[in-house]
């Protein structure tokens, strides 16, 4: 046969079984000519820009699905920060910019627009300050717009004030969707290091260095990876380590060929592909799985970051053989809500906010969708918030925190979200304040490593 | 997308008339199998076709529909997808 059925079948397999799809393509598009003064003439501009743009993306990218067999999952938009690009509009705040793109983001039909987003990690503008103060209403009365701060960077240090303020925001989001569990923190993510190229939410902007228009593409993957993981008969770790490479390989390959061809057929840029092992709650397609397909008998138990360095590093180095092109966060995600075998090592006792913020050091993204009790002070969430970028800071990696203080919820109680963004057990946070510390302010210095000049 | 190849997957359980009623459809679309190969996948039949389909005037979606409903018929899983998705993911 002129291709080998083997190979025909794996494929086939990977796609009917193990839940291979192609998570999301994105389309960033850059809103720098939109700016103006008078913020219903932007509003104007960004809508016009957005739709015009992204009018055949849906529509492309289900012909690329049919064609190829290959499902995906998500249509997503990102755009140019919005605090950059509306930061001349006089007005008091930007929410009537976050309804601007989500109804933009309706007539395009896509899932989701990123961007409503500030870059404040060496200081705030009076622009970005307003896109702040405007997130958790922003959030409360839309339903796809995605909102991200980049509070630090490795050359930067931490923007404490920042922190402190992000603590604030986080809950007062939480308590104007209060009907809802609090899911417009689902929505908001605060970076370290944030890339400018990453397609996946709910972090996903157009950078400033980015083109006009640009596609990018999230694959997935965690259900065929624990499935070559799991055939292998008692492996040792490099014999693991050499499987999960190769079919991140393959994984990457798939998402290559579907991003080359979306771009062609819309005449626009081909940006990144974004290779992460990003899990569903559909049993099997989950990271805990892996890392216990590894031997761990949870994840969580001693054991558990290493196995998650292993499996983040085998990821990247097959998909840097795979594509030249490949960028955003690439790695593997813990988002303990959207992950089956995480909520289950949660909720036995297995897996402790503490044990994953270690883990946050050898992965891809951070801690991400976590349930705390929603009488957590602002205070500690930023907190958690500074420690998490300290460890992104310190690394030179990225680093985020999307974290849910869900109203009325305590430790024990579970968090409905529903869809790909699943159930989260709350999980109990230090009672101890960290309050005079968030208070003080200022900026924690750029480290060492920074200084590479 | 370099050809106008397409591989067709046929997995289900075995029964008489399968190739017969799957390649009629395919001729009164003007497809035409350059290979075909059959095997079991977990103990399932699967039967799988290199197909080529004509450069011009050829309604992908109407065709996959039409394999769709075949296959459904038969109480089989037809699937009609690119040959580039195949040799993509193996092959550098």
């Amino acid at each position: 046969m002129l291709i080998n059925p083997k190979e025909i079948l794996e494929t086939i397999q990977m796609v009917r079984m193990e839940h291979l799809d192609i998570r999301t393509v994105t389309m960033g598009i850059s809103l720098r000519d939109c700016s103006h003064p008078d913020i219903e003439v932007f509003n104007e501009n960004i809508y016009e820009k957005i739709t015009s743009r992204a009018k055949e993306l849906v529509r492309t990218t289900n012909e690329i699905q049919s064609l190829y067999g290959i499902p995906i999952i998500n249509r997503r938009i990102s755009v140019t920060p919005i605090a950059i690009v509306a930061e001349s509009c006089k007005s008091q705040d930007f929410v009537s910019v976050a309804k601007t793109m989500d109804e933009a983001a309706k007539e395009a039909g896509v899932d989701f627009i990123g961007g409503f987003s500030a870059l404040v990690h060496k200081g705030q503008t009076r622009g970005d300050l307003k896109l702040i103060n405007s997130i958790p209403e922003a959030l409360a009365t839309t339903e796809k717009v995605c909102s991200s701060v980049n509070v630090a960077t490795t050359k930067a240090g931490i923007n404490m004030d920042a922190v402190r303020l992000m603590g604030e925001v986080i809950k007062k989001t939480a308590e104007l969707t209060s009907d809802r569990d609090g899911i417009g923190c689902a929505k908001l993510v605060v970076f370290a290091n944030a890339p400018e190229d990453n397609p996946f939410m709910a972090g996903a902007f157009h950078g400033i260095g980015e083109p006009e228009c640009v596609i990018n593409v999230g694959v997935s993957g965690p259900g065929v990876v624990n499935a070559a993981v799991c055939e292998l008969e008692t492996p040792n770790l490099t014999e693991i380590s050499e499987t999960i490479k190769k079919t991140a390989f393959k994984i990457t390959r798939m998402g290559e060929m579907v991003g080359r061809e979306v771009s062609r057929r819309l005449g626009v840029e081909f940006g990144i592909l974004d290779l992460s092992l990003a899990p569903t709650p559909a049993i099997g397609d989950s990271v805990a799985a892996i890392l216990e397909a590894m031997g761990l008998e949870r994840c969580g138990a001693h054991g558990t970051t290493a196995a998650l360095a292993l499996l983040n590093d085998a990821v990247k180095k097959g998909g840097a053989m795979a594509s030249s092109s490949v960028g955003g966060l690439s790695g593997a995600f813990i988002p303990v809500s959207e992950d089956a075998g995480m909520i289950e090592a949660v909720k036995v006792g297995a897996l402790s906010l503490e044990k994953l913020e270690a883990m946050t050091s050898v992965c891809s993204v951070g801690l991400d969708m976590i349930a705390v009790p929603g009488d957590t002070p602002a205070t500690t969430l930023s907190a958690i918030i500074a420690d998490e970028m300290a460890i992104g800071v310190i690394n030179k990696k990225t680093t985020a925190v999307r974290i849910i203080p869900a109203p009325g919820k305590r430790v024990g109680d579970t968090v409905e979200f529903g869809g790909l963004l699943g159930s989260a057990p709350v999980m109990p946070v230090s009672n101890f304040s960290s309050e005079t510390f968030i208070k003080r302010g200022g900026r924690i210095p750029a480290p060492i490593q920074s200084l590479t000049n | 997308m370099t050809s106008s190849r397409f591989i067709i997957t046929v997995i289900g359980s075995d029964r008489v008339g399968i190739v017969a009623r799957v390649t009629t459809v395919m001729a009164s679309y003007n497809v035409n199998i350059v290979d075909i190969t059959q095997t079991i996948m977990q103990g399932i039949f699967t039967m799988i076709m290199l197909a080529e389909a004509p450069k011009e005037n050829f309604n992908l979606s109407a065709f996959q529909q039409a394999m769709d409903a075949e296959g459904k018929s038969l109480g089989v899983e037809i699937k009609v997808q690119h040959e580039d998705a195949f040799r993509f993911m193996h092959r550098i």
